[in-house]
């Protein structure tokens, strides 16, 4: 009992004094390093950049399963009516692509990020709506699967094979990020589970029936379609966890899941993006 | 008069053989409620995170906590294991065990049972 006790106080002592002295950026890099230090010992001899394929990594039957599904996804009409809503002009001749860098190639692994002028996390599917609403047209619903889930899934192909490039660079990003590490660690609801507790210290283990998935690299393959189907953003998949728990989701676009999504797409840096992908 | 000087003994040995079968049955049937709260996903849900050898019907290749073996070596005192369905994190701070009781995913009756069925392993 003194024991996990005295280490959890080490634990916090090293942590707070390891909060007050870095800088924003060598605290995060800090955390990042000290996960995927974590994930090296779980996971032995497994390559940094096959973590994109989450609970796969421990299961080669899961994977080859994974990979036939993915030569023909069962889910290419969503992503050719997400090219549609895409490609369509706005009213005003517009285009989504016209409100990115390079037609939107090659840009979401810059998502989130934290915009100093409106001290908030700006997230991919923000920025589509900001591009609605430049153009006079009405913002999408977040969390539809239409349009705003399957405009999504297509666009993000476009990143496809980006590097995850996620920047906490002031003191004011740095605390929507550790607001997104407190949640990743808080226990939560009614069955007092935490993200960290299955997606990093139990991750690899099967519940059930199944293999939970490691928290590294889980930022990089949204949206997914479950069975093929069943299309779930990252931030769905909070909102499903959350119900899972038996708590409250704070729900689509809310400032937590922001910076949770933050928080996680930071762990994932350096890791490929890969959208949109087949999950069981 | 036959009669007389029989029917004692027989009904006495009668009624502790019935007294024996109701009560064996009634821990049966706790037994098998305990179970179904047990296996149940949205109850007990033991099996998402332990297997029971013992239980042929217990289908799950859960590894996260102990298998459920060895349970009256492991806990002499049947109320310590009740203690720890009613709420892991007083023994251990860091389990990721929900608590039951504590935190009312359990009724005490259902708790009850659940220690019925796996305190026969």
């Amino acid at each position: 009992m003194k024991l996990p006790r005295a280490g959890l106080v080490v634990l916090a002592v090293v942590l707070s004094a390891a909060g007050a002295t870095a800088a924003p950026g060598e605290g995060s890099e800090a955390d990042r390093l000290h996960i995927v230090r974590h994930f090296e010992q779980l996971f032995p001899g497994v390559p940094l950049e096959d973590y994109v394929y989450g609970a796969m990594i421990a299961s080669p039957d899961a994977r080859a399963q994974y990979e036939q599904i993915m030569e023909f996804p069962p889910f290419l009409g969503d992503l050719d009516a997400g090219r549609r809503i895409w490609e369509k002009p706005f009213r005003n001749g517009g285009t989504f692509a016209g409100c990115f860098p390079d037609g939107g190639r090659n840009v979401v692994g810059n998502y989130p990020y934290y915009e100093e002028s409106s001290d908030m996390v700006v997230t991919f599917e923000m920025a589509l709506n900001r591009c609605l609403e430049a153009n006079g047209e009405a913002p999408m619903r977040y969390g539809e699967r239409e349009p705003m889930g399957v405009l999504s899934a297509y666009a993000r192909t476009l990143s496809n094979g980006m590097r995850m490039n996620i920047e906490v660079d002031s003191e004011k990003a740095w605390a929507k990020y550790e607001a997104g590490k407190d949640l990743y660690y808080r226990r939560i609801g009614q069955l007092n589970a935490a993200c960290a507790g299955c997606h990093q210290h139990l991750a690899g283990r099967t519940m059930r029936m199944e293999i939970i998935s490691p928290s590294l690299g889980h930022a990089t393959h949204w949206p997914i379609f479950r069975a093929g189907e069943e299309l779930m953003t990252f931030q769905g998949r909070f909102n499903r966890c959350m119900e899972q728990m038996r708590a409250v989701p704070y729900g689509y676009n809310s400032e937590e899941w922001n910076n949770l999504e933050y928080f996680l797409s930071y762990l994932s840096n350096g890791l490929p993006l890969k959208s949109s992908v087949f999950r069981k | 008069m036959i009669r007389r000087t029989s029917p004692r003994p027989i009904t006495a040995a009668a009624c502790i053989a019935l007294a024996w079968a109701a009560s064996a049955s009634a821990q049966d049937e706790r037994i098998a409620a305990g179970r179904a709260i047990a296996h149940d996903w949205y109850k007990g849900n033991c099996l998402a995170c332990h297997q029971v050898p013992g239980d042929p019907a217990a289908e799950t290749l859960a590894n996260i906590g102990p298998p459920i073996v060895g349970m009256r070596e492991r806990f002499p005192d049947r109320a310590q294991l009740r203690a720890q369905l009613w709420d892991p994190t007083v023994s251990n701070p860091l389990s990721y065990m929900p608590p039951f009781g504590k935190h009312g995913v359990l009724t005490e009756q259902e708790i009850d049972l659940v220690v019925d069925y796996i305190y026969q392993y």
